[in-house]
């Protein structure tokens, strides 16, 4: 019998189904593999007595007929999803201690699915970065190692780092990522996972820490497409206490894996193949073409003008957004005080000694393209360019059903390469980010390998409310990827 | 655009955010790399389009004048550093103001 | 006439522009559903989204929407269909998000008009610039410590209207007439209280001067949150003599935000305002643009009570009072419901001085008194005046009715019977009297029929003694005057 670890979600749900094992069985073989793992740092709070208990009510329900859509399915929570009574810290110092009195509402329909919280899982701190590299609670490992230095140690990719590397080395069955500017796809690609962002609004933001609301969605990461369905089912759905929650119905995504994209037309974007793209990415990218066409879609070049512009304009939308949300992290209420002789010494020196150099560097350029004088050079100009992205991308889907382009520029590189020039760092997102900025879904899944056995993601794009094009042939390209590489030790 | 010290311990008063004296050169030259990278959306021609605040497509929601919530004063104090609780109540604490 | 103030180099004039933050009546917060009353114990009216905790997102109250609305039609503003939340960035201890809710380049409501009362009877239009909703702050307690201050968040989130005014006000008088105005039509359109003491209602006056006849705006200075009316008008004119004193010295005005010290009767620097504030703002992206359809501002349209300047025009056409007896009438809405209660089917001028005079006294005399627990019933009122006008009572007889009517609650025909107090119309009755005074005091009798015409009045009066009161007084002088003639 599989490792029960090395179940994916629906095959655990069928063997609990039969009775072949029970959801203890299952969240203590978890809990064990989290032992042997702790060099990973994906965790920040492990949580097995909860887990325990949540398994035994699981199996109480299911003997009683009551069943939810994933009961007894551990889950690792990003440390993003504020959850009650239990620590939550966004990965920052200035969070210690925080234990929140309510639950977000995804963890908790997650909850209500019936799964099992195996803990919450580390992350970017305050999700702002793509190697999982700026936590207060230590940096995350990727379990893949290249074939040329399998010492070296590498980034699982970021902000949703600690939940990639604990899908990937199988101590977590699924994980929830949160996605600002490709933090669920990316890491998803560095560590051959599949995540999914939705379209925004498709889940609800309520009880998720805020990093910048225009663009922050929460989304699944799990090991395959059909696993990332079956949580986006119960994660998605509209909700009063969120003003930008969709109120859309959502359909059964599991249903839109019938295998057969015939007919589509899938959108190539020319503007995603700058020079200097790497050869092993470029070859992944054509060999997914090559699947599409064999299965009966049709590939169509499209353009993309404004794409250049994305990283700009996110990284003034997205650090103004933030300077505001996090003026709330001040000492008063929770988390870290650093006593002051005035109220504005105790919040100087407080969110100075909370907030990490990154998180520090976002706020202050924030703060200066919303102050007065500049915000219509800097704020005003980037949510133009924003509407003009999003139009480009409008403008394709009137030809295509779908964009296919490659996740990351690169494999998962080193941890302390690239540091030092922050915006060196932010151009891992330059693939994800005007997905973002144009509020559609994006969906990242293993392709293939480099030449240095790293795992190389491949990403789909779909029009608002769309998940279910994308997640079919997100499955027609995971069957012909038949991407059965591990990294070591699972 | 390249920022001077004076403009970052502006910026980082606004902010709220005490940043040593040493530090302010690095930090205005971090902060002046990334200007001068976001500052290329100038080129692009924006005449005559609207800003995006949303990607959200509909308009604001409303909900009916309801008390349904409050009612919890240990809960919202719980997680405070500082904090006067009482029976039926209690106050966040901080430095004094003066006004 | 224009109101200027003497100085040494010339005459100068005040220009007044004032901002009104007015809670919204409402029975929870504008943004959470925690509730709004005032008094609760600290921090127990407090929803996880009022105190600014991780994650917490705001969903806006209908109702908040719709005063904002009604009040900006009580203003004869232009209501803007789609309008934007936007984040008012800065730090202080009451404001848990670190930025309020506000709104900023585009309001709910626009351009109107208040039109003020001025004590010589006659109006004057004062612009209003526009209206917005947002947040209120939370509340910071300075004395319960040496060296802390404690906050509690229940106000945090209560829906605020902030009304503008343009600068068109020149007179702490006209200030004064102003805010009295606006409170009233608040609540007459139920949609603040405008309890200054309380803090439902505040006011900042901005405050600059310029040499009369000049058309130039100087700078201005902002004096904050003054809870009542006298201190605005207090504060103004000392705030105006400062600015006046400092120009003639040959110095200039900077621009501040000051306090008003009611004690000392002086504005002053608010020290923790030093540095310009750069608040940053932006629309919230947590909010999308509020778009409300023209049926909804039709549906509350048609909804309005009848508002001051019109039931005030309509009372003194309709009921004859002057202007000035109409103003007072109309300062209330429920003043202005009783007094029609009592009016309709009669002598409007009647109505009018009881109403003003003796039921006010007593309205005003005795804090158990409400407009739900008035002394004495419209209906009781209007009945009285109706025996006087049938002649069953005289005006005079009436104040005694009137007193029984507050110390008993019974209605006046009953209390008539009972006490006996219908007045005597019988000609023979009175003739008795006045023979039986004029033979108690033929002395007096000989010195008015000699020409001492004031004695006349005692007479009066003895007969009015000798009748208890009841002699109706029309007939009364009719036969004396009759008498003295034989």
């Amino acid at each position: 019998m599989t490792k029960l670890t090395n179940l994916t979600i629906a095959d655990a749900l069928d063997g609990l189904a039969k009775g072949e094992f029970s959801a203890v069985e299952l969240t203590q073989a978890h809990l064990d593999a989290m032992a042997t793992k702790r060099a990973l740092n994906a965790y920040i709070t492990e949580t097995p007595e909860l887990a325990l208990e949540e398994a035994k009510a699981s199996d109480a329900r299911r003997k009683a007929g009551k069943a939810g859509s994933l009961d007894g399915i551990p889950l690792g929570i990003k440390d993003l999803f504020c959850t009650k009574g239990v620590l939550t810290t966004a990965a920052s110092h200035i969070l210690d201690g925080f234990k929140p009195q309510y639950e977000s509402t995804v963890s908790q329909k997650l909850k209500d699915a019936g799964s099992v919280t195996l803990g919450k899982l580390n992350l970017d701190e305050f999700a702002m970065g793509s190697a999982n590299i700026t936590s207060y609670h230590g940096t995350v490992e990727n379990p893949w190692k290249a074939k040329a230095d399998p010492a070296k140690k590498l980034v699982p990719g970021g902000s949703s780092g600690g939940s990639a590397a604990a899908v990937a080395a199988r101590i977590a069955m699924g994980a929830t990522g949160t996605d600002t500017g490709g933090s669920i796809r990316q890491p998803a690609a560095f560590c051959g996972i599949t995540g999914i962002k939705p379209t925004y609004g498709r889940c609800s933001r309520w009880g998720i820490v805020a990093f910048a609301s225009s663009l922050d969605q929460a989304g699944p990461m799990a090991r395959t497409v059909k696993d990332c369905a079956l949580m986006l089912n119960a994660m998605a759905g509209y909700d009063p206490k969120d003003s930008t929650s969709a109120p859309v119905a959502v359909p059964d995504f599991a249903k839109a894996l019938t295998g057969d994209i015939r007919g589509l037309k899938v959108g190539i974007p020319k503007e995603y193949r700058p020079d200097g793209l790497s050869d092993e990415v470029n070859k992944v990218w054509e060999k997914g073409i090559e699947w599409l066409k064999a299965a009966g879609a049709t590939p169509v070049e499209i353009s993309l003008p404004h794409t250049k512009y994305a990283l700009p304009t996110y990284y003034i939308v997205a650090p103004a957004e933030a300077s505001s949300n996090l003026a709330r992290y001040d000492g008063v209420r929770f988390g870290l005080r650093v006593e002051g002789k005035t109220l504005d010494d105790m919040y100087k020196k407080t969110r100075a000694a909370g907030f990490g150099a990154e998180v520090r560097r976002r706020i202050m350029i924030g703060t200066y393209v919303l102050s007065a004088g500049y915000y219509d050079a800097y704020y005003t100009k980037a949510q133009k360019v924003r509407r003009l992205i999003a139009d480009d991308f409008a403008r394709a889907f009137e030809q295509v059903d779908v964009i296919l382009t490659p996740t990351a520029p690169s494999a998962a590189f080193g941890i302390g390469d690239n540091s030092d020039d922050p915006v060196t760092m932010w151009l891992n997102d330059v693939f994800t980010i005007p997905t973002s900025l144009a509020g559609l879904p994006g969906l990242s899944l293993p392709a293939g390998l480099s030449t240095d056995g790293l795992p190389l993601g491949l990403q789909l794009i779909g029009r608002p409310f769309d998940e279910e094009t994308v997640f079919k042939v997100a499955g027609v390209m995971e069957s012909a990827a038949q991407f059965t590489a591990l990294p070591e030790g699972v | 655009m390249s920022l001077d010290k004076a403009t970052v311990r502006n910026i980082a008063e606004l902010a709220r955010i005490e940043v040593r004296e040493e530090e302010l050169d690095h930090l205005a030259g971090e902060l002046s790399n990334i200007l001068t990278f976001v500052e290329q959306l100038a080129e692009v021609n924006t005449d005559g389009v609207a800003p995006m605040a949303s990607v959200a497509a509909v308009t604001l929601p409303t909900r009916k004048d309801v008390v349904n919530d409050g009612g919890y004063p240990q809960a919202v104090l719980v997680n405070a550093p500082d904090a006067i609780r009482e029976e039926e109540g209690g106050f966040f604490t901080v430095p004094k103001v003066v006004e | 006439m224009a109101y200027l103030i003497q100085g040494e180099t010339c005459d100068w004039e005040i220009v007044i522009g004032l901002e009104v933050h007015a809670q919204v009546i409402s029975n929870s917060k504008l943004f959470s559903g925690a509730s709004t009353l005032f008094g609760g114990e600290p921090n127990s009216q407090v929803s996880f989204v009022d105190a600014g905790f991780p994650g917490m997102l705001p969903v806006i109250n209908e109702t908040c929407v719709e005063q904002a609305v009604r009040t900006g039609l009580g203003l004869k503003a232009q209501v803007n269909l789609t309008s934007v939340f936007a984040r008012k960035n800065y730090f202080y201890a009451d404001l848990p998000q670190g930025y309020q809710i506000s709104q900023y380049d585009l309001p709910i409501i626009g351009e109107g008009t208040l039109l003020i009362d001025l004590p010589d009877g006659t109006t004057k239009p004062v612009g209003i610039e526009r209206l917005h909703l947002e947040q209120d702050a939370g509340k910071s307690i300075h004395d319960q410590h040496p060296s802390k201050s404690f906050i509690d968040l229940n106000r945090s989130g209560v829906a605020l209207m902030e009304i503008v005014s343009k600068p068109d006000m020149s007179s702490p008088e006209e200030a004064g007439a102003y805010l009295t105005k606006l409170r009233s039509i608040l609540r007459y359109l139920g949609t603040c209280d405008g309890n200054m003491q309380e803090g439902s209602m505040r006011c900042d006056a901005n405050v600059s001067v310029r040499p009369k006849g000049s058309t130039e705006l100087r700078t201005r200075c902002e004096i904050k949150n003054v809870n009542s009316i006298r201190f605005v008008q207090q504060a103004i004119e000392y705030e105006a003599r400062r600015h006046i004193d400092v120009y003639e010295s040959g110095g200039d005005i900077k621009q501040e935000t000051r306090l008003f010290d009611s004690g000392k009767g002086e504005t002053r620097s608010m020290r923790s305002k030093e540095h310009a504030h750069d608040y940053r703002y932006f629309p919230d992206p947590d909010l999308l643009p509020l778009v409300i359809s023209q049926d909804f501002v039709d549906g509350i349209k048609a909804t309005l009570p009848e508002l001051p300047d019109e039931k005030k025009a309509r009372f003194m056409g309709e009921y004859g009072l002057n202007s000035y007896d109409a103003g007072v009438m109309v300062a209330e809405k429920d003043s202005a419901d009783f007094f029609e209660n009592v009016a309709k089917g009669r002598d409007g001028k009647t109505a009018a001085n009881w109403v003003m005079g003796d039921f006010f006294a007593t309205m005003n005399s005795d804090a158990k008194y409400t407009w739900t627990n008035p002394p004495v019933s419209a209906e009781n009122l209007g009945r009285m005046i109706d025996l006087i006008k049938d002649g069953t009572i005289s005006t005079r007889l009436a104040k005694d009715v009137f007193i029984f009517m507050v110390e008993e609650g019974k209605d006046p025909a009953t209390i008539v019977e009972e006490k006996g107090l219908k007045q005597v119309t019988d000609t023979g009755a009175i003739e008795k009297a006045i023979a039986d005074v004029f033979a108690a005091n033929p002395d007096k009798v000989a010195e008015v029929k000699a020409g001492k015409d004031k004695l006349m009045g005692w007479f009066v009066g003895q007969v009015m003694k000798a009748t208890q009161g009841k002699a109706n007084p029309g007939m009364l002088n009719e036969l004396i005057a009759k008498k003295f003639k034989e």
